[in-house]
């Protein structure tokens, strides 16, 4: 039982970075209909940042954080401009090429400019663990939880409250009818592009200084924030919210009781069985045909 | 001139072993085949039905291992069930390799073809990632990330005719070349049929396609078990030649080598897979003098983007395009289909 | 020509189809049926349910209530493709051929149902095959020739005229070999002279005893080809007969009349 209680609340810390993950990435699925293979790049380009600023600049851990993301949001920007704006209107698998093309060059370069050997981010935040009855959390996880809610409640207001929001969202139902309304569609589309390229650099902002910081570690990170938008329906920002948080408990438990090794495997296995019964998302609203 | 242009090829690629004194180069020649192989597989479900699979390495590892572990033996319990399996020949190994490949391209279409466009995509690399997972934690059948070493290469023969083990570049390069005539062959005469016909429809126009009786399931299953086993079949090639395997071959990267080779050769074209793998499996070799790999990887990624940009169809239609032009020959138009002529029907 | 159709016997039937998508309506309670040989046009105002009632038909739609029955046998459940093998084929309003290949090609895909290649057989290239093959390529120039497009064979199918796209649409259909053909919008966007080629093709199918059923505005067109005509509005039938009934029903005139159309 302690064991279980230790299990949720380690998937409750991991969920919050997902959800971010998730949400950067069905952001930009649901109002741009890109697969974006560079999600997971821009996460390790979060980490990346964090290490730059907080470890060799040396700047305060939240200040850090906040230029991760501003990174992330403006190489989000430049992806978004180079590459998509020239091809606005293209098919789905045109835009996924670029999109890998994309990744490969991101990737290496990151690996080119900070070399193969894993870096890891000290923690300014007390060593001594929080613990509560039966469980035990560092006060870095406890931030990275406090961090990941303060950031899904912002997007969540900046896209329900916001004129932004509500010119995102028009988009999202039908760019066409939003452009006829007066909404500059490009532009919604580079501000959702960076969105989720800084929701995204957000994610690994937080993960680095928790893990080790890898070239290679936005891989999974793609792979993973696939699975979750999946969980969640393409496009669906609660879904993937809550993806993200049944990702995390699938793979603590999977990981708790199965074997370690097949953490990752989880997300994987879930995409297959939520494909093969509900193609759609567990929480799609039904489509209308015709 | 264009119709002896695939035996000129091959009688180049033919001579080379007798020519060719750099080993290193032939080594080369030999793993680029083998993933020209896996290109041409890729490029039935790509090119010809318009599915891309980003899971493709899952089938090409997968024949990998089970070639493998046929022709290695191996022994492993599973629920209190001992299970032993003695060496087989290496050919026995690439044949089920091909097969149990190819059986894993029929679930996954099964699976998939329920799903297209970006769930299609995920859904493939999700069943690349599951199985590479597997290859990595089932220690006891796979020896994990510690690799399968000692695979025995390849003997071919009869009873009748003595065996020959393919110890040398030069015999495994033959072995290569033969296969990929093979699968020329073979793709050719499917995409020229009426199933690829099918195939090619369901890509132009699904509805259009359903509606004068195509079934998706049928043709796009078919295709990825083709697809699947000829996939397979480079697997266990490559396993018998390099003669050590390990987890890493289920790397994403090789799945996207794939794709760079179909995308920049011309998906949906015959030799389109040809030209772009020979292109990717010679660059290393060319460029690794002069960059490191991560600076080739940038090179690699550039290039797929200028693809998009500059020559979304490949290299091989836009070449037919030019050359037809410079002979003059307007009124051959370039259809979406590949057939002969149509001409020669008429009455 | 109508009285030998009103004595057969119906081969396609409509029978109590309603179709929902969520709250709204699209088809309520829809009856009718298309006897061999005949050539019905269902007409109505935009919005009516007529492409809806096509998509009930072939299968690409499922119907919330009812059935359709073809031959007898229910077609509830179908795919398009098993609809089709049928022998009941449709024709698109708009994606009505493969526009990056050619003519030529577009029907020989369109032959797909009286291909019997067999894989091996075709991996092998067995002399059979090939024979078949060469069959299949006589039968394409036979219907490009009914149709009345054989001289554009090596022409790309998206880059026809617009009225010889619609021929080309017909004849993919044809391919199929149907014995009931359902033609959604043929003519439309036509110009007159097209449209009178297309009612020439017309005539000579039903000289070939196909049964067709005919989704079209130009109101002249059908009132001249038509054995019956059914008139749908907001989802429901409100007149079946003749096109002289049709032509004085009081409903069909209020139908149309509200609706502002100024064909009828």
């Amino acid at each position: 039982m302690d064991q279980l209680s230790q299990h949720i609340v380690n998937a409750l810390i991991m969920g919050g970075t997902y959800a971010l993950l998730g949400i950067g990435l069905t952001l930009i699925f649901g109002i741009m209909r890109i697969v974006n293979f560079t999600h997971g790049e821009l996460y390790a380009l979060g980490a990346y940042m964090m290490y730059f600023f907080a470890t060799i600049l040396g700047l305060n851990f939240f200040v850090s954080i906040a230029f991760a993301i501003v990174a992330g949001m403006a190489v989000g920007s430049v992806i978004e401009f180079t590459l998509l704006r020239p091809k606005r209107g293209a098919d789905i698998d045109t835009t996924m090429l670029l999109m890998i093309g994309a990744w490969i060059v991101l990737q290496n370069v990151e690996h080119l400019t900070w070399g193969g050997i894993a870096k890891s981010i000290p923690s300014p935040l007390p060593e001594q663990p929080l613990v509560i009855g039966p469980v035990s959390i560092s006060w870095l996880r406890v931030m990275v939880l406090g961090v990941s809610l303060f950031l899904i409640a912002a997007t969540y207001v900046l896209i329900n409250r916001t004129k932004l929001g509500k010119a995102m969202r028009a988009t999202f139902q039908d760019g066409g009818t939003a452009a006829l309304m007066g909404v500059n569609v490009n532009a919604i589309y580079t501000t959702t592009f960076a969105l989720g390229s800084g929701l995204g650099a957000a994610a690994g902002a937080l993960l680095g200084p928790v893990f080790v910081v890898t070239p290679t570690m936005g891989d999974l990170a793609s792979l993973k924030a696939f699975a979750i938008v999946i969980l969640g329906g393409l496009g669906n920002i609660t879904g993937a919210a809550i993806g993200g948080f049944m990702l995390a408990f699938a793979e603590e438990i999977g990981a708790g009781y199965i074997s370690s090794g097949y953490r990752d495997a989880m997300g994987f296995l879930i995409i297959i069985v939520v494909l093969l019964f509900k193609p759609t998302g567990l929480f799609a609203r039904s489509e209308r045909i015709g | 001139m264009k119709r002896f242009l695939p035996y000129l090829a091959v009688a180049f690629f033919a001579s080379v072993p007798l020519w060719l004194q750099d080993q290193y180069f032939l080594h080369t020649l030999v793993v680029t085949g083998i993933f020209i192989i896996a290109a041409m597989s890729l490029n039935l479900l790509l090119g010809y039905t318009g599915q891309l699979s980003l899971g493709h390495v899952a089938f090409f590892g997968i024949g990998a291992y089970v070639s493998a572990l046929t022709s290695l033996g191996f022994s492993l319990s599973i629920f209190g069930v001992q299970i032993t399996h003695e060496p087989w020949p290496a050919v026995v190994g690439v044949i089920l390799g091909t097969i149990i490949a190819g059986l894993c391209g029929y679930l996954i279409g099964k699976l998939a073809f329920r799903v297209r466009g970006a769930y299609f995509v995920i859904v493939t690399i999700s069943f690349a990632e599951v199985v590479r997972l597997v290859s990595l934690n089932w220690v006891e059948l796979t020896n994990g990330p510690l690799a399968l070493p000692g695979i025995p290469p390849l003997t071919l023969g009869f009873e009748w005719t003595g065996f020959a083990t393919l110890w040398g570049k030069g015999q495994n390069y033959y072995v290569v070349l033969a296969t990929i005539v093979l699968a020329y062959v073979l793709i050719k005469r499917i995409v020229n049929s009426p199933y690829g016909r099918a195939m090619i429809a369901l890509r132009e126009n699904e509805t259009l396609a359903t509606s004068v009786g195509v079934s998706v399931t049928k043709y796009l299953v078919l295709a990825a078990v083709i697809s699947g086993a000829m996939a397979g079949t480079a697997g266990g090639l490559y396993a018998h030649y390099i003669q050590i395997i390990d987890p890493m071959v289920f790397m994403f990267l090789n799945t996207v080598t794939m794709v760079i080779m179909v995308i920049t050769g011309g998906k949906g074209t015959l030799a389109g897979p040809l030209v772009g793998g020979l292109i990717f499996g010679i660059a290393p070799v060319i460029l690794r003098d002069y960059v490191g790999p991560e600076v080739q990887w940038i090179l690699y990624g550039l290039l797929m983007i200028l693809i998009v940009f500059v020559l979304p169809e490949g290299i091989v239609p836009a070449v037919e395009r030019w050359f037809t032009r410079k002979t003059g020959n307007s009124a051959a138009k370039r259809s979406a289909l590949v057939l002969e002529s149509s001409k020669g029907a008429r009455s | 020509m109508s009285s030998a159709a009103v004595a057969a016997k119906p081969i396609l039937a409509v029978e109590h189809v309603a179709v929902h998508f969520g709250g709204l309506i699209a088809i309520s309670d829809m009856n009718f049926d298309v006897r061999e040989g005949e050539l019905v046009s269902l007409i109505g105002p935009n919005g009516a349910g007529k492409t809806t009632a096509f998509n009930v038909i072939t299968g690409f739609l499922k119907p919330t209530k009812g059935r359709v029955t073809f031959r007898g046998e229910s077609l509830n459940g179908l795919k398009p493709h098993e609809v089709t093998s049928l022998g009941l084929v449709r024709t698109f309003q708009r994606t009505s051929v493969f526009e990056k290949i050619s003519v030529f090609e577009n029907v020989l895909i369109g032959l797909h149902r009286r291909t019997k290649a067999s894989l091996l057989g075709t991996i092998l290239a067995l002399p059979s095959e090939r024979r078949a093959e060469a069959a299949l390529r006589e039968e394409v120039w036979e219907i490009l020739r009914l149709v009345g497009i054989d001289h554009q064979a090596d022409e790309m199918g998206g880059s026809l005229p617009y009225g010889d796209q619609r021929l080309l649409g017909v004849a993919l259909a044809l391919a199929a070999n149907p014995s009931a053909l359902l033609l959604d919008e043929p003519v439309s966007g036509m110009n007159a002279s097209e449209t009178g080629r297309f009612i020439d093709l017309l005539n000579k199918l039903r000289a070939n005893g196909k049964t067709i059923l005919l989704v079209e505005h130009d109101m002249p067109m059908v009132m001249g080809i038509s054995d019956r005509i059914v008139v749908l509005n907001y989802g429901r039938i409100i007149a079946n007969g003749t096109p002289s009934q049709i032509q004085n029903d009081p409903d069909v005139i209020q139908a149309y009349l509200g609706q502002g159309v100024k064909h009828a």
